[in-house]
């Protein structure tokens, strides 16, 4: 008993000891609040200041608005209808997730601004000067909400898809019976069972939009990251850039308060008794009206501007370079994919040592680390540096007394600081995954596991790992996709001689040689694909293990 | 017993995982993006046989980075793409003097620090960019010219987030003092045809789209869109003339990339030669011609683009003193609302 108690609390201490680590960059962050230079705050509130505040939560919204209406309709059709053309779509539809949101960005730019094809056909087709027609801005805040949406979509149908198809037939049997019409029962029954997962992925989606730094650097719409980049770069002013970095992380707390609190009344183990709901044969043309609306996103999301940025690869691009990109293409995939099963582990700690004794100081360390999500690479660049930075100099010090030797730098400059970087950047992804996964394993498990005499070792291996395997892909997956794609804090942190794939791809796009960078974004996406098509095996799994 | 093994197996991962060196090698960090500088850095190597490790990044990233990595960064040199960024690192104490012959000679004083803690590699100027079919250049003179109200509307530039507008402002916060230079700058952000959004590139591009009829951009943009792989883009170049402003009086204005030698720099002596070596005249002539920047050497022939956009008189302010004022022409572009 005692001894039980004591593993019990042994995952406790390393979940907790995890956090603190996690946490160092946050509060070399949190730090900076402790000198106060009222200057230049009085200066960025009477200029820019409402602008950021006002154009952050615009974005954030519309991003969170716009990823949950494409990703719940999308789940909503694909888990309820069998239609033609449904298994391609399936996998389909997470294809954008394989696509950065400064790519797309670019790639529609190039397509649809003045000297882009479609303007072009519209002024050689109707014979129009330059002035004489109206044309939407891509490069607005307008746009940058409808591009961010059509690339996050996939984090709210990831879970959206879970909830739904976890949802019993009997639901829908006993709403038929009713006679409730299938949009009512979509209204009153369906959705409200599922939002905390649809809430989630709109977090989620949300906080990836609050981070983003690149699309709307270059659509001209100042933001809180924008803001940090110019308050530091510009200014040189690190302490008043940490600070307006604060102030996003106090937002993203208040936004994951809020989404827990949603969630807190609906607590439930979804026991499944009965069939999970069963897809709907639809043919004719509501089947093809079904399957061109699930093409949409895809389409725009990732279809056109794939084949934009493939016909610049191929017309324009130096293909001497080539030779190159298997080097890039198996750093990127080294980084991803170590990072991935790091950040995923620590992920599963957290959760597990939550599950084992649920206590505010690991909830609390959980919401901490979730934090990362929402802050722009560099900016955790910087806070990974500093205690590293330190470290080694504490390193050297004690090497230098014990043996009269110094290493130099081992933690900083090396992949150790990459990785615990994308720890912290990727947390939230992984324990989204991980959270629900492991909520959705019944107590009466853990008791069963308990009575067997299982140590909480022998139990995580034996019930919750074994339980949580297609949580815990999707979220390796995920993390993986998402590493591939991070750019800002690859590049400060990355050792000598060491390029990815997205580290080519923004040099190019960023020194505005767009079609120059083409090359490296399709590799980026094509070297995503992979990993999202065994995640929708995944799901698919999940699915099928429900019903 | 055991101690002193442990201790040596702590010892043995230390050697294994940190990054010591003993071939001659020269650790860069360098704003300038790799492509536009690893060419010129492997014929360095391959000349004198000192290999050349490099991270490319932000500048300040990279600055934050030395400076945490303190006395044990591997920082030999740092390259930037902006004097801003230079003067900064001087300041965080992150640099060191290099009273090279070389530079002294070859490098104009304007354009290096005073004591010598970096100096220019080549210069980037800042002019206006006219729609050749719309505007007429007769009716162009001054950056002050600019915000007369017959320029409503008409002119495009880039965001004050921008590092190059940043230099700009602050070399006119130099010549013209801090008022003057907020009355021009709202009477500018009064006449822009449309909210800063885009790069140099796109500023050019909505000149030609008749979005406005002006641009302020830097000429290696406008070079290197006239020397595009794709015939559009060179097309779209083709339409959009330079205009050298303020040519009476205190010349355009020009930025610099350049070089610095870290505080800590453990190959101090192939940092020196790597710094040399820029200064050739082949560094300097490739530059030139790839890149079409100016070269800082007097007497290196440039790029027949860059031949084309004519001869002018640069702004000879003292690039340390705009570096030191950045802060205060952000904050004053943030004053004229120029986003």
């Amino acid at each position: 008993m005692i001894k039980t108690a004591l593993k019990g609390s042994a995952f406790t201490i390393y979940s907790v000891l995890a956090g603190l680590l996690l946490g160092l960059p946050l509060f070399v962050i949190f730090f900076s609040f402790f000198s106060w230079d009222t200057a230049i705050w009085q200066h960025l509130a009477a200029t820019v200041l409402p602008k950021y505040i006002s154009n952050s939560l615009m974005l954030a919204f519309g991003v969170g608005f716009g990823a949950t209406i494409l990703g719940t309709c999308l789940a909503w059709l694909i888990v309820n209808y069998n239609f033609y053309g449904r298994r391609l779509i399936q996998w389909m539809v997470l294809l954008p997730l394989a696509m950065p949101a400064y790519i797309i960005a670019y790639t529609y730019t190039g397509l649809l601004d003045f000297a882009g094809p479609l303007q072009t056909f519209i002024r050689g087709t109707f014979d129009l000067g330059a002035q004489d027609y109206w044309f939407p801005e891509v490069r607005s805040l307008s746009g940058a909400i409808i591009l961010m949406s059509l690339v996050l979509y996939p984090y709210v149908y990831i879970l959206a898809r879970t909830a739904f198809s976890e949802q019993s037939q009997k639901y829908r049997e006993v709403s038929e019976l009713a006679g409730v019409s299938p949009l009512k029962h979509f209204f009153k029954v369906a959705l409200p069972l599922a939002r905390p997962a649809i809430m989630t992925g709109a977090a989620l989606a949300m906080m990836e939009a609050l981070a983003d730094f690149g699309t709307v650097e270059y659509f001209g719409v100042s933001t809180f990251t924008t803001g940090i980049y110019r308050t530091w770069f510009g200014m040189g002013d690190i302490k008043a850039a940490s600070q307006l970095s604060g102030f996003l992380c106090l937002f993203v707390f208040i936004l994951i308060m809020v989404e827990k609190m949603s969630r807190r009344d609906s607590q439930n183990y979804s026991s499944r008794q009965g069939k999970s709901a069963q897809a709907k044969q639809v043919n004719g043309i509501n089947g093809i009206l079904i399957f061109v609306l699930c093409s949409l996103p895809v389409a725009f999301g990732f279809i056109i501007p794939f084949v934009q940025l493939a016909t610049w690869a191929l017309s324009f691009s130096d293909l001497s370079n080539l030779a190159d990109y298997p080097e890039y293409a198996m750093n990127s995939a080294m980084l991803a994919s170590i990072g991935a099963i790091v950040v995923v582990a620590m992920a599963l700690l957290f959760s597990y040592a939550k599950r084992l004794h649920p206590s505010k100081t690991v909830s609390g360390f959980i919401q901490l680390v979730s934090l990362g999500y929402a802050l722009p690479g560099t900016v955790i660049a910087i806070g990974v540096l500093v205690p590293l930075g330190w470290l080694d100099i504490k390193l050297n010090v004690m090497t230098n007394v014990w043996f009269d030797f110094q290493p130099g730098l081992v933690f900083s400059g090396t992949v150790f600081a990459l990785i615990f970087a994308y720890a912290i950047r990727f947390m939230s992804v992984a324990l989204n995954n991980t959270e629900a996964g492991i909520q959705r394993i019944k107590p009466s498990m853990d008791e069963a596991s308990k009575v067997l005499g299982d140590s909480p070792t022998q139990r995580l291996l034996r019930i919750h790992i074994p339980l949580l395997k297609a949580s815990l892909l999707s979220a390796t997956l995920l993390v993986f996709v998402d590493i591939l794609k991070e750019l800002p804090a690859t590049l400060v942190l990355r050792p000598f001689n060491f390029n990815t794939l997205a580290v080519k791809a923004f040099e190019l796009a960023s020194d505005e040689r767009l079609i120059d960078a083409a090359l490296p974004s399709i590799t980026i996406v094509l070297v995503g694909i992979l990993p999202v098509i065994i995640l929708t095996k995944t799901l698919d799994g999940i699915e099928r293990k429900y019903a | 017993m055991t101690i002193s093994i442990s201790r040596l197996f702590v010892l043995f991962s230390l050697v294994i995982f940190s990054a010591h060196s003993v071939s001659a090698e020269v650790n860069v960090y360098s704003a300038r993006k790799e492509a536009l500088i690893k060419p010129i850095l492997d014929d360095f190597s391959n000349q004198t046989g000192i290999k050349v490790n490099l991270i490319t990044g932000d500048a300040d990233a990279l600055i934050s980075r030395i400076k945490s990595e303190g006395q044990f960064s591997p920082a030999d040199v740092l390259i930037s793409a902006d004097v801003g960024r230079l003067v900064r690192a001087k300041q965080l104490g992150i640099t060191q003097a290099n009273a090279d012959e070389v530079i002294i000679t070859n490098v104009p004083a304007y354009l290096r620090d005073e004591e010598l803690h970096w100096t220019a590699l080549t210069l980037r100027a800042r002019p206006i960019m006219y729609a050749k079919d719309r505007v007429d250049p007769a009716s162009l003179s001054t950056m002050q010219a600019l915000t007369n109200k017959e320029w409503k509307n008409r002119i495009c530039i880039r965001s004050s987030n921008n590092i190059y507008n940043q230099s700009m402002i602050s070399g006119m916060i130099q010549t013209q003092g801090e008022a003057k230079t907020l009355d021009w700058a709202k009477g500018l952000v009064a006449n822009f045809a449309r909210t800063p959004k885009g790069g140099d590139r796109d500023q050019i591009k909505a000149v030609v789209a008749g979005e406005c009829d002006v641009a302020i951009a830097n000429t290696y943009y406008l070079a290197g869109m006239l020397n595009a792989d794709d015939e559009a883009t060179r097309k779209t170049a083709q339409q959009v003339a330079v205009f050298w402003p303020d040519q009476d009086t205190i010349g355009t204005h020009v930025n610099i990339s350049g070089v610095s030698i870290a505080k800590y720099a453990s190959n101090l002596d192939a940092a020196k030669t790597l710094i040399r070596f820029m200064l050739t005249d082949e560094a300097q002539v490739w530059y030139a011609e790839t890149n079409h920047e100016y070269p800082v050497k007097a007497g290196i022939k440039w790029s027949q683009t860059l031949q084309d956009m004519g001869t002018f008189k640069a702004q000879e302010v003292s690039l340390a003193k705009v570096g030191e004022t950045n802060a205060k022409a952000l904050m004053l572009m943030d004053k004229a609302g120029w986003r």
